[in-house]
C-alpha cells in the first residue's frame, strides 16, 4: 500500500467493512451489535474557521456515537455538511453526513458521496430537505432533482453494486452506512409507518426520527411499524430535544416545518419554575420512555442552542448503561478516519 | 384546475378503469403508430394529452407518468416535485408545507391509492424523473414500452420453442424463426 504513507494520516486507503456490516460505521457497529446508540445534532457554524466546528462537537462527542453534520437545515446557510463530516471524521468523531435533495442535482451529489467516503465518512443521511421558502434566502431555485427514496437507492446502487445511476462503473464503491429521516407524529398518521417501509426497500438501514414530543402517537406509529416487520429491518433513533421555553416551543411549533408538540407539553413548559430546568427533564423522562417501546434502537438529539446539555440529558437517562461512547481526541492533527 | 384534480383523486377507481382502458387502446394502436412513424404522432398526441390531463389532474407533462401509481394525484404538484411522498413537513389537516392553501399532493396519494384496485403499486420507489423528457407525450412511451414488452415476450417463447425442436428448426425454418417478425406479419388472420 505504499503510497499512501506519503501523505500521512490525510490520506488513508478506504478500508473494506467488518464481516457482517456495510460499512466500518461505529454507529453500526453499535447498532448491530444490539447496544443503545445515540446520536447528536450538530449546530454548522457561520464561519470558516475549523476550530469553530470542533468547539460545536466537543459537548456532543462525549456521548454521542456519531455527530450529525445537518446540511442547510430550515434552508438557512451554514458551513456545509461534507465540510464538517469530514473535519470530525479526521478529529476521531463518528460522523453523519446528511444530504438534503433541496439543493443539488443528481449529478453533484453522487459525486459528493464518493468525496465523503473518500475523505472518511461512513454513515449518509438521504433527506428530501424544507422548502426553501422558510430559509434565509427564498430567493434560490429548489432542485429537488432526488427525492429521499430515489437518493437512498441510488447510493444504495452505487454502494452494492459499483455504478453510477448512469451505469458507469466506480472502481472503489463508498462503504456506507445508510439512514433516512422519518416524521412519525406528522400527518397524515396512517400512511407514515407504510411510507417507512417503503424507504427501507429504497435502502434505509437506519431512520433518525424528527422531534417527538407525543409519546401516544408515537407508540401508535411503533405499533404498526412492527406490525409491518419494520422493526427487524431498520434502526430507528427516535428524535428528542430539551425545549427551552414555552415561547421557543409555540415558535417552532408554528415556524419549523414538521414539528408537532402537544399543548400538554407547552402547558406544562409554561407551569414551570426554571424552564431550562423543566426542558432538561422533560427531555430525559422522554427518552426513557422511547427506549421502553419495543423496536426503538437509540435516540437522535438535536438540542439546538442547548447543546451544553447534551451530556448530562444522556448521562442521566442512564441509557448509555455505563457505556461511554469514547471521548475521542478532539484535536484535528494526527488521529485517522473514524476507527 | 385544483377541483378538477380533488375530484379526480375521489374518484380514483373510476379514473384507474379508464385508465386501464385507454392504454389498452394505446398498445393496440401500436402498430398503427410504428406505421405513421411515432415521430410524426408525437406532437398531435402530446397536445391531446396535455389538453385532457391538464384540465383533470394539473398534468405537468413530465413525460413519465406515473398516475396509477400514485392514486390519480400528479407528483408534479408536489413543489418538491416529490416522486415518492409525503415530505415530513405536511400541515396539520394534510395541508402541504410549501403551499399552505393546497392539500398535500402525497397526502391525497396515499388516499387515493386505498381505493383504487391497484394501489399497492404506490408501495414501489419510483425513480427520479427523467427531465430530458419533459413535453413529451407520455401515452406513447406507454404504448411504445408495452408493445416491446410484449414482442420480448413473444419473441423469448420463439427463442424457447426453437432450442426445444432444434431438429425441426434446421430442417424446416419456419417453424422456429428466430428473426425479428416485422409488426404487419403478426396476427394478420385476427386483424382482418
Ligand atoms: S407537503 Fe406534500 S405537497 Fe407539499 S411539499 Fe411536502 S409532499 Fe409535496
Amino acid at each position: 500500500m505504499s503510497g499512501f504513507e506519503d501523505h500521512g494520516d490525510f490520506v488513508r486507503p478506504y478500508e473494506e467493512p467488518p464481516p457482517g456490516h456495510v460499512s466500518s460505521s461505529r454507529l453500526e457497529r453499535v447498532l448491530r451489535s444490539g447496544r443503545f446508540a445515540v446520536t447528536a445534532e450538530l449546530n454548522p457554524p457561520d464561519s470558516a474557521d475549523p476550530a469553530d466546528v470542533f468547539e460545536a462537537a466537543r459537548p456532543l462527542g462525549e456521548v454521542a456515537d456519531a455527530i450529525n453534520a445537518t446540511d442547510a437545515s430550515g434552508a438557512n446557510c451554514h458551513m456545509s455538511s461534507i465540510g464538517i463530516s469530514a473535519l470530525l471524521t479526521r478529529a476521531g468523531y463518528g460522523t453523519v453526513y446528511q444530504i438534503s435533495c433541496r439543493d443539488r442535482n443528481r449529478i453533484a451529489i453522487q459525486g459528493d458521496v464518493l468525496g465523503a467516503a473518500a475523505m472518511g465518512v461512513r454513515n449518509v443521511l438521504c433527506l428530501t430537505g424544507d422548502g426553501v421558502g422558510v430559509g434565509d434566502q427564498p430567493g434560490a431555485k429548489p432542485v429537488f432533482d432526488f427525492d429521499s427514496l430515489s437518493l437512498l437507492r441510488t447510493i444504495r446502487t452505487m454502494r452494492d453494486d459499483g455504478v453510477f445511476l448512469s451505469g458507469r462503473k466506480i472502481s472503489r464503491p463508498p462503504r456506507m452506512f445508510l439512514g433516512a429521516a422519518e416524521n412519525p407524529c406528522i400527518e397524515p398518521h396512517e400512511w407514515r409507518p407504510e411510507r417507512l417501509a417503503k424507504k427501507v426497500d429504497a435502502g434505509a438501514e437506519f431512520i433518525q426520527t424528527n422531534y417527538i414530543f407525543d409519546i401516544p402517537l408515537f407508540e401508535k406509529f411503533m405499533a404498526r411499524v412492527r406490525d409491518l416487520g419494520l422493526d427487524k429491518r431498520v434502526f430507528i433513533l427516535a428524535g428528542v430535544g430539551p425545549l427551552a421555553s414555552a415561547k421557543a416551543a409555540r415558535w417552532m411549533r408554528s415556524n419549523v416545518p414538521g414539528i408537532h408538540i402537544p399543548d400538554s407539553v407547552i402547558a406544562r413548559m409554561e407551569g414551570a419554575q426554571k424552564p431550562g430546568e423543566e426542558g432538561k427533564k422533560l427531555c430525559i423522562e422522554l427518552i426513557q420512555r422511547m427506549r421502553e417501546i419495543p423496536g426503538v434502537a437509540g435516540v437522535h438529539v438535536m438540542a439546538y442552542r442547548r447543546e451544553h446539555q447534551v451530556s448530562e440529558i444522556i448521562l442521566e437517562s442512564g441509557v448509555l448503561e455505563g457505556r461511554r461512547a469514547r471521548r475521542r481526541g478532539s484535536e484535528p492533527t494526527g488521529a485517522g478516519p473514524e476507527a | 384546475m385544483y377541483r378538477a384534480r380533488l375530484f379526480a383523486i375521489r374518484h380514483a377507481a373510476a379514473f384507474e378503469w379508464i385508465y386501464q382502458r385507454l392504454e389498452r387502446l394505446m398498445i393496440a394502436c401500436d402498430p398503427v403508430f410504428a406505421r405513421i412513424g411515432y415521430e410524426r404522432v408525437e406532437r398531435p398526441i402530446a397536445l391531446v394529452e396535455r389538453g385532457v390531463k391538464g384540465v383533470l389532474f394539473d398534468c405537468k407533462m413530465c413525460g413519465q407518468c406515473v398516475l396509477s401509481s400514485t392514486g390519480m394525484s400528479c407528483p408534479m404538484n408536489c413543489p418538491k416535485e416529490l416522486r415518492n411522498g409525503p415530505c415530513g413537513g405536511v400541515r396539520p389537516g394534510g395541508y402541504c408545507e410549501v403551499k399552505p392553501w393546497m392539500r398535500c399532493v402525497w397526502a391525497l396519494a396515499w388516499d387515493g391509492s386505498s381505493r383504487m384496485k391497484g394501489g399497492d403499486k404506490i408501495r414501489e420507489v419510483l425513480p427520479p424523473v427523467d427531465r430530458s423528457l419533459k413535453g413529451s407525450s407520455s401515452w406513447l412511451r406507454v404504448s411504445r414500452e408495452k408493445a416491446a414488452r410484449l414482442r420480448e415476450a413473444r419473441e423469448a417463447a420463439r427463442t424457447t420453442i426453437a432450442q426445444a425442436f432444434p431438429g425441426a428448426r434446421a430442417n424446416e425454418p419456419a417453424v422456429a424463426p428466430l428473426a425479428t417478425e416485422p409488426a404487419s406479419a403478426v396476427n394478420r388472420e385476427q386483424r382482418q
